[in-house]
C-alpha cells in the first residue's frame, strides 16, 4: 500500500476519494427514497413508511434486501446484451457526474497528499457534466427497446424525444452564468459569485448584477426535472398509460439500478443548481461580527437533531428506543461538539452551506412531484420548444447586453 | 512506452474495433451503438491532445444528440436485422479497387507526415483561443455554415409538412 502510494500518489488518493464518496452517496440515495416517501405521504395526509424501524428509518434497508433477493426475470426475445447494458449505463453515468461536484472550498489531506473536496476538478467541469447527462438518455431508450415489449418501447421513444428536446434548453439556460463567470470550471463559477451587494445581499447569480439569472434558473430547473424524468415530466414511465414505461420488464437489482440512477441524477442536478445560481458553498451571511453566530449553525443543528433523536427514541420500548437511538443521538451531539472546535469550524462552513442548499432543492423536487399532475405529451413538447428554449435564448441575449453595457 | 502512448493505443484500438463492429453487426441498433463507441474513443483521443473543449463537444453533439436521434429513428421504424448479401457487381469492380486505392493513399501520406506536434497541456486558454478564432478570424465562414444548416432545416420542414 505505502509502496503504491509512493509511486502513484494521485491514483491512490483518487481511489480513496471515490470509495468514500460512493459509500456516502449510496447511503444518501437510500435515505433520499425514504425522505421522498415521507414528504409525499405527508403532502397527501398519510404517514408513509412507519413499520420498519422508528419512523420507517429501516425501510431503505428492507427495500435494498428485497431488491437483492427478488427473482430476476429476463423477458423472452429480449436483446440480452443491451437489456443488461441499459440499467448499468443508467446508474454508472449518473454516479460519474457526481465525481465532478466540488463540495467545499478547503483542501483536505489524504495519505499526506493535499487534495480538493471533489474527485475531479476539470477546466471544463460544466461541459463535461453536460456531456455525461446527454449520454444518460441511452440507458432509458435502450432499456425500452431491448425489452421487446410494447409499453417499454413507447416509454423509450418518449424519453429519447423528451430528453433531446429539453437538453437544448438545459444547456442554453446556463450560458448566462458562464458569461458572468467567464469559466467552465465549477470552482471558478462559485468563486465569481463571492461578495455582497451593500454588505448584506449576497452576489449569487440568481440576483447578480448586471443581469439576475432568475429566468435562467427557472429554465434550468424545469429542464432539469424533465432531463431526470421526474414528475410532472415523467412521461417515459407514466404509470397510468404505460404500466411502468421503459422499466416495465425490469425486476430485482436491475430495476434498483434504474432507481439509483434516477436519484443520483436528482442529487447532481440539485448540486448544479446550487453551484450555478445559488453561490455553491458560499454562506448567505456576510463576514461581520453581527453574523459571527452563523458559524455555529452546523453545531446547533446537529445538537438539536441529536437531542431530538434521544427524546423521541425513548418512547419506543424496544432495543431501538432503549439503546440504539440514544446512542445515535449521543453520536450526533459528539459530532456537534466536534464541528464547533476551532479549525474544524472553518472547514465545515463550506460543505455545510453546500449540503443545506442541495437539500432545499431535493425537497423542491419532491414537493413538485407531490403537487403537480403529469403533463400531456403534446404539452410537454410545447413547453420545451415554444417556451423554455426561446426564454433561455432571450436570457443569453439579455445577459450579454447587460454585461457589455455594464462594462462601459 | 509512456502512459500517454498506452492510452493512445487503447483508444485507437477501441475506435477501430468499434468501427469494424459497426460494419459487421447485422442489427441497426448494434451498429448505431458501435458508432457511439467510436465517437467516445475519438473524444478520448482529443482529450489526449489537450483539446478538452472539442472532446466535450464531440460527446455532447455526436454521442449525446445525433446518435440519440439515429437510435430514435431506428426504434420508431422498428428496423429488423439486415440480411447479408453478396457484393454487387458495382461494389466488386469499382468499389473495391477505389477503396484499396484510398487506403494506400492514406498509408502513403501518413507515412510522409512530418513529426507530430507536441501535445499541448489542457488549459482554459485553449478554449478561449478557440472562441476567438471562431468569432473573429473565421466569423464569416462560421456564420455561413449556420445559414447553410438553417436552410437544411427549412428544407426538411417543407418536405415533412402535410399537403393541405
Amino acid at each position: 500500500m505505502s509502496e503504491l502510494l509512493a509511486q502513484h500518489p494521485i491514483l491512490v488518493v483518487s481511489l480513496t476519494k471515490i470509495i468514500v464518496l460512493m459509500f456516502l452517496l449510496m447511503t444518501a440515495l437510500a435515505y433520499l427514497t425514504w425522505f421522498e416517501r415521507k414528504v409525499v405521504a405527508h403532502i397527501q395526509s398519510r404517514w408513509g413508511p412507519y413499520r420498519a424501524g422508528p419512523h420507517g428509518l429501516l425501510q431503505p434497508l428492507a427495500d435494498g434486501l428485497k431488491f437483492l433477493f427478488k427473482e430476476d426475470v429476463t423477458p423472452g426475445g429480449a436483446d440480452r446484451f443491451i437489456y443488461f447494458l441499459a440499467p448499468f449505463l443508467s446508474m454508472s453515468l449518473a454516479l460519474t457526474s457526481i465525481a465532478l461536484i466540488p463540495f467545499g472550498p478547503k483542501d483536505i489531506t489524504v495519505f499526506g497528499q493535499r487534495t480538493g473536496l471533489a474527485v475531479a476538478d476539470l477546466n471544463i467541469g460544466l461541459l463535461f457534466l453536460f456531456a455525461i447527462t446527454s449520454l444518460g438518455v441511452y440507458g432509458v431508450a435502450l432499456a425500452g427497446w431491448s425489452s421487446n415489449s410494447k409499453y417499454p418501447l413507447l416509454g423509450g421513444l418518449r424519453s429519447s424525444a423528451q430528453m433531446v428536446s429539453y437538453e437544448l434548453s438545459l444547456t442554453m439556460s446556463v450560458v448566462g452564468v458562464l458569461l458572468l463567470a467567464g469559466s467552465f470550471n465549477l470552482r471558478e463559477i462559485i468563486a465569481a459569485q463571492s461578495g455582497f451587494v451593500r454588505g448584506i445581499l449576497p452576489r449569487w447569480n440568481i440576483i447578480a448584477s448586471p443581469m439576475p439569472q432568475l429566468l435562467g434558473f427557472l429554465c434550468f430547473f424545469t429542464a432539469a426535472i424533465a432531463e431526470t424524468n421526474r414528475l410532472p415530466f415523467d412521461l417515459p414511465e407514466a404509470e397510468s398509460e404505460l404500466v411502468a414505461g421503459f422499466h416495465t420488464e425490469y425486476a430485482s437489482f436491475k430495476f434498483a439500478m434504474f432507481f439509483l440512477g434516477e436519484y443520483a441524477s436528482m442529487v447532481t442536478v440539485s448540486c448544479l443548481a446550487t453551484i450555478l445560481f445559488f453561490g455553491g458553498w458560499l454562506s448567505p451571511f456576510p463576514e461581520s461580527p453581527l453574523f459571527a453566530w452563523t458559524r455555529f449553525l452546523p453545531t446547533a443543528l446537529l445538537a438539536a437533531g441529536g437531542l431530538w433523536v434521544i427524546l423521541d427514541g425513548v418512547r419506543y420500548e424496544t432495543i431501538f428506543g432503549r439503546i440504539l437511538l440514544p446512542l445515535l443521538g449521543l453520536a450526533l451531539c459528539a459530532l456537534a461538539y466536534g464541528v464547533s472546535r476551532p479549525g474544524v469550524v472553518d472547514f465545515v462552513q463550506g460543505p455545510f452551506w453546500f449540503l443545506a442548499k442541495v437539500f432545499v432543492f431535493l425537497f423542491l423536487y419532491i414537493w413538485v412531484r407531490g403537487t403537480l399532475p403529469r403533463f400531456r405529451y403534446d404539452q410537454l413538447m410545447a413547453v420545451g420548444w415554444k417556451l423554455l428554449l426561446p426564454v433561455s435564448m432571450a436570457n443569453v441575449v439579455l445577459t450579454s447586453f447587460a454585461i457589455v453595457v455594464g462594462k462601459r | 512506452m509512456t502512459a500517454e502512448l498506452v492510452i493512445f493505443f487503447l483508444l485507437a484500438g477501441l475506435a477501430v474495433a468499434g468501427a469494424l463492429n459497426l460494419i459487421l453487426q447485422r442489427h441497426p441498433i448494434h451498429s448505431a451503438l458501435s458508432l457511439v463507441v467510436v465517437m467516445m474513443a475519438l473524444a478520448g483521443l482529443y482529450l489526449l491532445q489537450g483539446a478538452e473543449f472539442i472532446a466535450a463537444v464531440q460527446i455532447i453533439v455526436y454521442a449525446g444528440a445525433i446518435m440519440v436521434l439515429f437510435i430514435f429513428v431506428i426504434m420508431l421504424l422498428n428496423a429488423g436485422e439486415e440480411e447479408r448479401t453478396n457484393l454487387s457487381r458495382m461494389a466488386r469492380w469499382v468499389g473495391l479497387p477505389l477503396g484499396i486505392f484510398l487506403l494506400l493513399q492514406l498509408v502513403y501520406w501518413i507515412g510522409r507526415a512530418p513529426e507530430a506536434p507536441a501535445t499541448v497541456a489542457a488549459s482554459p486558454a485553449q478554449t478561449r483561443k478557440l472562441a476567438m478564432m471562431l468569432f473573429q478570424e473565421f466569423v464569416f465562414p462560421f456564420e455561413l455554415t449556420s445559414i447553410l444548416i438553417l436552410i437544411a432545416i427549412l428544407g426538411a420542414l417543407v418536405l415533412a409538412k402535410k399537403e393541405s
